[in-house]
């Protein structure tokens, strides 16, 4: 047992983190330390750079563009990135539906869409959710009626994240009507620009509109559209949604958030007449979600030794501790940052939202501004990707034998 | 980075589990120990030394197997599981660390052997009444006496193993305030020496300590375990040592009472149906089985850090790591009695004894909260960004 990275794994790390910290601009990486809303262009800067370098689909087989790094070089790389504030490749490219046509795609479809999805030249958006579907996704109801060579697309898709800047949709549609739950639903994938596809922002709790409703309406998409085989996108969606491993604890932003908390914690006045890191309970507080955060730390390296010995290909569903924990280090952490900026926390500072002019001089402290649309933001991630209640559903199943 | 076992590692975790399994195998075997006289089996103690257990930290010139924090992982683990009483803790890892780090390389010759042999057991005689979790809080005093040697005057509480210990590694103060860490030292006393006085008993554990009263101890020159005055990183790190094996003590413990747990909610029957199949309890015993792996996650930590060279990082090591293990073990602790109900309420029941002495780990050497309060006054844990 040796729990310490090897010498090439530390140059490994240097080389990424050098990287980092000259390619990928300042501007764009203090954005997402400091929690400020990152654009499309920040986001597309930041993909092409990686791409430019070969990294952008590190997750990819070799002939797709991908590296061939070793689980431990997969989680170091991820590690550097959250920690030097790098927006991650867009993860409905690169994450999610990339590997999808890697795995179920016809040579054609990978020729035409994996090129273009590595670079991020097309923005591609996930269709999945309904309004009534959400963990219960099987239920889903928007139908593809095929006529001659065209699915025609009917219904409506929702918390469809950054379909604003999308190009591409992938989307859950039922083809089989008849069919029980899971076996009547096909992975399909149109331009967003298609005829009879119109999208609703939904504002959210943070002031932000991340999210959007999608409906589809006559949406005319041509057969060889269709991913998999028909009736069978239930084993896309499985697929990807089992893909996410390592990534989804986000430790490395959390250890970023937390030192980023320390340091404006010493210059934050507290109620004690010191500093609010000499306030005992915030000091307490914060204490705790660093002792978590290193315990999860090395849960995930421990989970990650295991994966090398894992050649099933299958996801080790112990990794849904990772979802779970660190879902909820996550939203600690972006507390104690609302409690440190106390009362300079309330202003609402948007400036994208219509309720502030704008060319104002900016409301309250630049740092304070983030926090408590960051905690509320934050709400979400024990909510998406399955929830923490899905994923104990899972955990009791899979690996308590419930 | 690399989790895996030696195959020598994995062959001691092999055999060390079988055999305690084995003699711990029925709840009434541990229920009727805890009554004997020693409150341990003095037979099980030869097997460990045969099995070479009592001689893992150990230099191999001194007896030992010279081997290191996994393999004493492995131990805790394993005893943790079966709920051994034998007094292991006291005198391989706490008394043993103490002389491994402090003492003299003739007083560890002339000791060690015989730890490793099973011919000799130790306690660890720190704790005060008023010293609570200080390490430093010592009022016991240690007069020279002018030849070289010192004379003890003091008390003693909850030395673990204290009752039935060979000799007792007592800490005492040569100069200094009560609290401060310079002026302490330790001394090899034996138990039997005149003007030590024991009064044994046994713990809410099932194991078992003694409050100790020295009065007018005399020790020699030889009996003193490195600079007098300066035993204060000696006493910390055996401590910190402790902790390491606590923490994996406690995940052994963790492990079994959630596997215990779960096995209980697929067999017990209510309303027709297995109370396992009960979403609620579906998710609690999940949130164990989280707090069970964040736990051994820091038992490894501890591994990875107890030989940090770096005083002040591995201190912050060392807390993190008693924090997460005291927090875990309470959850977990805790959740299984509520799971299992009435049964879990018994002495009977492996449940109970887990329980409580998963919750006497929380209190030993400071508890989560203690080593909260610690962490966040050294600055808290992550250190760069």
């Amino acid at each position: 047992m040796d729990l310490r990275f090897s010498p090439e794994e530390n140059a490994f790390r240097q080389e990424v983190r050098t990287f980092f910290q000259t390619e990928i601009p300042l501007s764009i990486r203090s954005k997402s330390i400091e929690g400020r809303h990152l654009t499309k262009e920040d986001m597309v800067t930041s993909q092409k750079t990686l791409h430019r370098k070969g990294w952008a689909v590190y997750n990819w087989p070799k002939e797709w563009g991908g590296t061939e790094w070793t689980p431990v070089q997969q989680y170091i790389f991820l590690e550097e990135m959250q920690a030097n504030g790098v927006p991650p490749p867009l993860a409905f490219n690169t994450s999610m539906n990339g590997p999808v046509m890697i795995q179920f795609g016809t040579e054609a479809q990978k020729k035409k869409f994996l090129p273009r999805m590595a670079s991020l030249d097309d923005w591609w958006c996930q269709g999945f959710s309904e309004p009534g579907s959400g963990s219960d996704l099987a239920s889903l109801k928007t139908t593809a009626v095929k006529k001659g060579d065209h699915y025609i697309v009917n219904g409506q898709k929702t918390w469809t994240t950054l379909a604003q800047y999308a190009d591409w949709i992938f989307c859950l549609v039922r083809t089989d009507p008849e069919a029980k739950k899971q076996l009547g639903i096909s992975y399909i994938v149109f331009p967003m620009t298609s005829p009879g596809v119109t999208r609703r922002p939904i504002q959210l709790i943070d002031g932000g509109s991340e999210v959007n409703e999608v409906f589809f309406d006559d949406v005319k998409v041509p057969v060889e559209n269709l991913i998999g085989e028909e009736n069978r996108g239930w084993d896309c969606a499985k697929f990807l949604l089992g893909n996410e491993r390592f990534g989804i604890a986000r430790v490395g932003v959390s250890k970023m958030r937390v030192a980023r908390i320390k340091e404006l914690a010493k210059r934050v006045p507290g109620n004690t007449g010191g500093t609010m890191m000499e306030d005992p309970q915030f000091a307490e507080k914060l204490a705790l979600a660093e002792v978590e955060l290193k315990a999860l730390e090395m849960t995930q390296m421990r989970f990650l030794a295991a994966e090398r010995g894992n050649k099933s290909g299958k996801p080790n569903p112990a990794t849904s501790m990772l979802k779970l924990k660190g879902s909820e280090i996550q939203q600690t952490v972006t507390e104690l940052l609302m409690e440190l900026a106390g009362p300079l926390a309330i202003p609402y500072a948007n400036d994208d939202d219509e309720m502030i002019g704008h060319n104002e001089p900016p409301i309250g402290a630049d740092w304070a501004a983030p926090a408590a649309p960051t905690y509320f933001n934050y709400r979400k991630v024990s909510i998406y990707g399955g929830s923490n209640e899905i994923q104990r559903n899972i955990l009791a199943k899979a690996v308590l034998g419930f | 980075m690399d989790f895996d076992l030696s195959e020598e590692q994995q062959l001691l975790k092999d055999s060390v589990d079988r055999l305690t399994a084995a003699r711990y195998a029925e709840v009434k075997t541990r229920t009727s120990l805890m009554k004997s006289p020693k409150g341990y089996s003095e037979a099980l103690w030869k097997e460990f030394a045969e099995m070479g257990l009592l001689a893992i930290p150990f230099a191999e010139e001194h007896g030992g197997m010279g081997q290191g924090a996994v393999e004493t992982m492995l131990v805790g683990e394993a005893f943790g599981k079966a709920q051994v009483l034998e007094p292991y803790f006291p005198t391989v890892i706490l008394a043993g660390s103490a002389l491994r780090l402090g003492a003299s390389e003739a007083l560890k010759a002339a000791v060690l052997p015989e730890v490793a042999a099973g011919t000799l057991t130790l306690a660890f005689a720190h704790q005060e009444p008023e010293a609570r979790f200080d390490l430093a809080n010592v009022a016991t005093t240690a007069k020279a006496d002018g030849k070289g040697g010192y004379v003890l005057e003091g008390a003693k509480c909850v030395v673990l193993g204290g009752d039935s210990a060979d000799k007792l590694i007592v800490s005492a103060r040569v100069s200094g305030d009560r609290a401060s860490t310079d002026g302490l030292a330790l001394f090899l006393v034996d138990a039997s020496a005149p003007g030590v006085t024991r009064r044994g008993y046994p713990t809410q554990d099932g194991t078992r300590a003694a409050d100790i009263t020295l009065s007018g101890v005399k020790v020699g020159v030889d009996a003193v375990i490195g600079d007098a005055g300066k035993a204060f990183p000696v006493i910390e790190r055996t401590v910190q040592n402790g902790i390491a094996y606590l923490a994996a003590e406690a995940v052994g413990g963790m492990a079994a009472l959630h596997e215990l747990t779960v096995e209980y909610l697929k067999t017990r029957k209510q309303f027709g149906v297995p109370i396992g199949s009960f979403q609620v309890l579906q998710h609690r015993s999940v949130d164990m089985f989280v707090s069970v792996e964040q736990a051994k996650s820091m038992a490894y930590y501890a591994c990875v850090m107890i030989d940090e060279p770096d005083d002040v990082e591995r201190r912050r090591a060392m807390h993190a790591v008693k924090v997460q293990i005291g927090k875990s073990a309470r959850h977990v602790g805790q959740e299984a009695i509520q799971l299992h109900g009435g049964i879990g309420m018994t002495m009977e029941y492996k449940g109970g004894h887990y329980f409580k002495r998963l919750t006497m780990i929380d209190l030993l050497f400071g508890n989560a909260d203690h080593h909260l309060r610690e962490l966040s006054k050294a600055g808290g844990l992550l250190t760069a960004a």
